[in-house]
């Protein structure tokens, strides 16, 4: 199954991020670890992620609650720092927005924007909205106060089917739909090119999810934004993505195009989570309820992260942990689909 | 929606007549003190009006009462009523300076230690820990004293209202930055603080545009209470003599001076101020009460 749209890791690629980890620190404070003898402990929310996300393209990162989806929003976007390794963005190195105000500094954060995945918690109740939208503009002084700093947020506004008089209300006054507009209309005030959207979709109505995707999509095509995708809905995923990758306990299981990863997931773990959506090119087949629960983040199991829960679970699984490895046309970290691939009677034993 | 919340205040301000009283009363005492000069039927601190021969009146009912001094005079020929109207102008200007100064300490210091966290966090809050081991009065008995060290002996008596406002101010400010770090956790870990931050809005701009007006709305209700606190504070700082001077009394004053002749029959001279200042701290603690459960969604 050869593949050409699978895009090759590049050194050009518009988001990169190589080898990001982040570990919390969880330990009791110092006088009980003392007294009651514990050790420290470390949270590995996301270890050793590295994957590229190209100017205009949508990859989207999908997992369990607790799997380090949002972790890793909150990481590109430079609301947490990495403990190791880097994210690029454009060139430049994430880290100078989190360390510096400079010029250089406040160009990135420019650049990258973020919409949230609660519309009533992420627009702060006591603003007007025309006030929300513009505070990206005012705070990177992009147009001065006045009647050309009004028009632009009219414009804004305008983008996601809302009228300038709205501007004039508070955000207790819009639906979750029309309040996750308005997060849009914010997040592209600073005329980004890289939006992080963090399950922007998970709050709403099924009717209105369709509309905010819609207006995503759209906007899209007509700015070439870039965009990151972060869900634990398949639908929305299959709706919206280019490229899939797959998490588990922190780290990518399965990352491809949407096509490759939905039509033929080759992880395990992917497969579960595509079984168990009823209604999602899965008719006639066989499902396999996902099994058991995601283990403890704080003491995570040897080897394979997923084994425990894994149909296909064989020798190596408990001894060594499988890398990413570039299968079929994606690249897949699991023993089971590499050597099935290698010796295809394993396969059917295992 | 702002009408709608302030018809819900009204419609529980209707519904409680305990509460309409003292809102009357506290309206009553605070145009008295801030008409004094207006109203009142003598100026007792005008040396051309007072005269000894008027001193020790009891009140009009009395039968060697004057209709001239509806409750009694003093020792000195002051009025009685007209010296209450006047020192509960200090005592509320005492007092609504004094929680002004604790808002404006604790809201700031409570502010910056839940979005700051850590190292600040902990110095702060431990400093309000350790002034909460001590009783708010010994705090301001002890900063009064201070302060009065540092003043010269001659501008003692005219800079004691500031002394006095410095020293129940300061003993303030921690049910304030308590409360206000607490809402601040909450409002910090909201996803509008993010959106900010990710937009690259400074520490300083998101403490004060962002959190600030989310985290008011239990401070207004705490500094209502507070009020009366204050005024407590003042009077008791009076009456044990570290607070007004005679020359500008406060209600606390009036009761301390009033006392050494309690025992001489004129009780008028203290027994009225301190039931004003009964009645001032009750209702106004009964506004504050009311306030607290009006805005209060649980209790609606």
């Amino acid at each position: 199954m050869t593949t050409p749209s699978v895009r090759r890791q590049t050194t050009d690629a518009f988001v990169q991020l190589k080898n990001v980890s982040k570990t919390f620190d969880v330990s009791a404070p110092w006088l009980n670890r003392v007294i009651e003898r514990k050790p420290q402990s470390f949270l590995h929310a996301v270890s050793d992620l590295s994957f590229d996300i190209q100017r205009g393209e949508t990859l989207a990162l999908v997992g369990e609650s607790g799997c380090g989806k949002s972790t890793v929003a909150k990481l590109i976007v430079g609301l947490y720092a990495s403990s190791t390794g880097s994210v690029t963005i454009d060139g430049q190195d994430m880290k100078i927005a989190l360390t510096s105000n400079n010029d250089a500094a406040r160009a990135l954060r420019r650049k990258v924007q973020m919409i949230f995945q609660d519309p009533y918690a992420s627009l702060n109740p006591r603003w007007r909205v025309a006030d929300i939208v513009a505070e990206p503009i005012r705070t990177h002084k992009l147009i001065a106060n006045g009647a050309a700093l009004d028009k632009r947020v009219a414009e804004l506004l305008g983008f996601v089917k809302l009228t300038a008089k709205d501007g004039e209300k508070y955000p207790h006054q819009f639906s979750g739909g029309q309040r996750q507009r308005i997060s849009i209309a914010r997040a592209l005030a600073s005329n980004p090119e890289f939006l992080i959207c963090d399950e922007p979709t998970s709050a709403l109505d099924v009717s209105v999810q369709a509309q905010v995707l819609n207006l995503m999509k759209d906007l899209q095509r007509e700015m070439g934004l870039t965009y990151l995708f972060i869900s634990h809905n398949l639908q929305v995923v299959h709706h919206i993505a280019d490229r899939v990758g797959v998490m588990y306990l922190g780290r990518l299981v399965e990352i491809g195009d949407k096509k490759e990863v939905f039509g033929d997931p080759q992880h395990p773990y992917t497969r579960m989570l595509l079984d168990a959506i009823p209604d999602l090119h899965m008719t006639g087949k066989a499902r396999t309820p996902v099994a058991g629960e995601v283990p403890n983040p704080l003491n995570p199991p040897a080897g394979c992260a997923f084994n425990p829960r894994c149909p296909r679970r064989f020798e190596p699984c408990d001894q060594s942990r499988p890398e990413l490895l570039r299968l079929k046309g994606r690249q897949v970290a699991c023993f089971a689909a590499s050597a099935a691939v290698s010796s295809p009677t394993l396969a059917t034993s295992a | 929606m702002s009408r709608f919340f302030d018809s819900d205040i009204w419609w529980s301000f209707k519904r409680s007549p305990a509460t309409m009283i003292a809102a009357v009363l506290a309206l009553l005492f605070i145009l008295g003190a801030v008409l004094a000069p207006l109203i009142a039927p003598h100026n007792p601190y005008d040396l051309a009006q007072i005269s000894l021969l008027d001193s020790n009146l009891p009140p009009m009912w009395n039968t060697s009462g004057n209709a001239d001094f509806p409750l009694g005079t003093d020792q000195q020929g002051r009025d009685i009523l007209s010296t209450i109207m006047y020192g509960s102008r200090i005592s509320l200007l005492v007092a609504l300076c004094a929680v002004a100064m604790s808002i404006v300490m604790g809201v700031g210091l409570g502010l910056l230690a839940g979005y700051v966290g850590g190292r600040v966090d902990s110095i702060i809050m431990r400093i309000a820990d350790i002034q909460l081991t001590f009783p708010a009065i010994l705090v301001a008995l002890l900063i009064s004293g201070i302060g009065r060290q540092f003043v010269p002996r001659d501008l003692q008596d005219s800079l004691a209202l500031y002394v006095i406002i410095f020293s129940i101010g300061l003993t303030g400010w921690v049910q304030y930055a308590r409360t206000v770090r607490g809402s601040t956790l909450v409002e910090k870990s909201k996803e509008y603080v993010q959106a900010a931050r990710v937009i690259g809005v400074s520490k300083m701009a998101i403490m004060v545009r962002h959190v600030l007006p989310n985290v008011l709305g239990p401070v207004l209700v705490i500094a209502t209470l507070n009020i009366a606190n204050a005024i407590i504070a003042e009077a008791t700082l009076s009456f044990l003599g570290v607070g007004m001077p005679p020359t500008q009394p406060s209600l606390g004053t009036l009761i301390s001076e009033g006392q050494n002749y309690l025992f001489s029959g004129e009780w008028w001279i203290t027994v009225f101020p301190g039931i004003a200042l009964i009645v001032m701290v009750v209702s106004v603690n009964l506004v504050g009460d009311w306030l607290r459960d009006a805005l209060n969604p649980k209790l609606q």
